[in-house]
């Protein structure tokens, strides 16, 4: 008994460790974000070497780990939302780019997910399997065919370059067919014999029935391309047209403390479905293997 | 005789509907990956196979014989196979070990899961600030390793490097891969444990002999996902150290972007190719290696 209540104690310290060290990152990415700009350059100056030349900040000479600002201070976000439009319209061009990819990519792949789990034969397999190595595929295999078809098609550098590889992209139709290969086939048999035909079954039986499981989809393919960076840079060479994933990285080394505010402002969008959803992506991939669905 | 054959055009008909039927639900998704990725591929592997672009001449495997002897694919290649041994196993035993971590009754478990998810979320080039921070020469882990009075490692240009990449690869995908194997351990049977239980098996036992056949077609999944994001972590290694980063860190993807700047179609289609090649077969090797020790528990 006595083993017992020691062998949870260290489980939960050992949890607790593992944990704070994943939280670490996100949460000196905000609290970083309070600082004003000379905080930053006292604490990370050394890294960042962002001093400009003749202000004279003082800079320490190592680097201090800070997880309370001296001062809380809204002076990063200020700029970031009232002094600098570029960052709210870099903002917009990554919602324009990822709802349509989202939208797109989940609701082809429900067509796609209901044709593999119904119709199963060596072709179908073969053609699933090829599915799966084109999901595993890096981007830098799969963006030479995707920057060469934007070129026949003369759309290299617009929006579309990009939107259209994501709505095909193959991801959501693997995830999807393995949610949807476990509704019990009894609900389907049983819809056909009240006289329901395919479209009615996909409507009233599947999409009902994959309701969380579209939803964490939905969420995994929206975390993925809001974080997309290989994809906008070689298919979309207009600057103005880059998402903020992309512009991001160009503000790091200038100026840091902007760079945390806007970091956290990204993370909004996503953190919000994350703890909305959290229960329904969880739920989602837990309950798909039960028969209650 | 008849009615055998009215059976036989019934079952024919139905086989040949279900046929019709299933092409057109996958119509939408299959016509754009053909557009998109099938039909480009072809070409892909025809540019491979020429000399250039405008002579067109077919050299047939030359592209590929000299893409091999380049040293930078070599290097590139070596790397990244490198990377993707230590970091996906890793990704997958550690990622396990927090899910059975997490299965024991602790206090405030549902806190932890929610924090070990937390990184999905985070945008890329942030995470590179804060790892920057962290394992730059003057960086708070040096400073911290420093108070033990060992000298500081200059991280990022040394043999250290693909350590850095793989802790920031686990700190991004272990949630992910948690989850997945958590909602597979809830899917146990009950009572199959309890007669271990009973019988006397001991939870080092309950892991090898029950879980670990029961989780076959989850660690095969998570395999394949920490895969995947083993060669998407190239964007983090981009962020941190752009084009031409440390030598050990010099990967595929590297190799593939630095190619796709100077335009040499050739080159690029052949390293195309040969990707695909490898990722087939390691792939099928997955599956192979899943149908054999895993069929007996899948329901």
């Amino acid at each position: 008994m006595r083993k017992r209540y020691f062998g949870r104690t260290g489980l939960f310290i050992l949890s607790a460790f593992f944990a704070f060290c994943f939280l670490l990152p996100t949460v000196l990415t905000i609290s970083n974000s309070f600082m004003t700009q000379s905080e930053i350059d006292a604490n990370y100056g050394m890294i960042f070497e962002s001093t400009r030349p003749g202000v004279g900040t003082y800079v320490s000479d190592s680097v201090t780990l800070k997880f309370i600002p001296d001062r809380v201070s809204f002076s990063q976000y200020i700029t970031v939302l009232f002094r600098s439009p570029e960052y709210i319209l870099k903002f917009w061009n990554s919602v324009i780019l990822v709802i349509p990819i989202v939208v797109l990519q989940v609701g082809i792949a429900s067509f796609a997910a209901y044709s593999f789990t119904r119709y199963q034969g060596r072709l179908k397999n073969f053609l699933f399997f090829f599915y799966i190595v084109l999901m595993l595929m890096p981007y830098q295999v799969t963006i030479v065919p995707n920057y060469l078809v934007a070129d026949w098609l003369d759309i290299l550098g617009t929006r579309w370059a990009v939107i259209f590889p994501g709505a095909f992209a193959p991801f959501s139709v693997f995830l999807l067919t393995k949610f949807m290969r476990r509704i019990p086939s009894v609900l389907i048999e049983a819809a056909k014999l009240d006289g329901a035909n395919e479209w009615q079954i996909f409507t009233r039986v599947c999409i009902p029935q994959c309701r969380s499981a579209l939803y964490s989809i939905a969420i995994l393919v929206f975390i993925d391309y809001w974080n997309m960076v290989e994809l906008p840079i070689i298919l979309l060479d207009n600057a103005d047209m880059q998402p903020l994933s992309v512009f991001l990285s160009t503000i790091n080394s200038g100026e840091a403390g902007v760079a945390f505010a806007v970091a956290v402002i990204y993370m909004i969008p996503p953190l919000l479905l994350f703890l909305h959803g959290e229960e329904a992506l969880v739920e989602g991939i837990t309950h798909s293997g039960s028969v209650k669905g | 005789m008849k009615q055998k054959l009215n059976l036989l055009a019934e079952r024919f008909n139905k086989r040949s509907r279900d046929s019709i039927n299933g092409a057109l639900w996958l119509s939408p998704s299959f016509l754009g990956v053909a557009m998109f990725y099938i039909v480009p591929f072809f070409v892909i592997v025809y540019y491979s196979m020429i000399d250039n672009p405008i002579r067109r001449n077919f050299v047939f495997f030359d592209n590929f014989i000299n893409l091999f002897g380049n040293r930078a694919f070599q290097e590139a290649a070596s790397n990244t196979i490198k990377f993707s041994i230590v970091a996906v196993p890793l990704a997958v035993t550690l990622s396990l070990l927090i899910a059975l971590m997490l299965e024991a009754r602790i206090p405030l478990k549902s806190y932890f899961r929610t924090f070990f998810l937390s990184p999905l979320m985070v945008p890329v080039a942030s995470v590179v600030l804060i790892w920057q921070v962290l394992f730059h020469p003057n960086g708070a882990i040096n400073e911290f390793i420093m108070i033990f009075g060992a000298s500081g490692i200059d991280w990022m240009q040394s043999e250290y490097s693909q350590f850095v990449v793989i802790i920031l690869f686990l700190w991004k995908n272990l949630g992910f891969n948690m989850i997945l194997f958590m909602a597979a351990l809830s899917n146990i049977p009950r009572e199959i444990l309890e007669t271990a239980d009973v019988e006397g098996a001991g939870p080092i036992r309950k892991l090898f002999y029950i879980k670990l056949r029961y989780l076959s077609p989850t660690l095969l999944f998570v395999t394949i996902l920490s895969l995947i994001n083993s060669f998407k972590v190239f964007r983090e290694v981009y962020l941190l150290t752009g084009d031409y980063p440390y030598g050990e860190l010099y990967m595929l993807q590297h190799f593939m972007n630095n190619i796709f700047r100077s335009l040499d179609y050739q080159r690029l289609a052949a390293a195309a190719v040969v990707m695909t090649i490898a990722m087939v077969i390691i792939i099928a090797t997955l599956f192979i290696v899943e149908n054999r020790f895993g069929r007996d528990v899948e329901e």
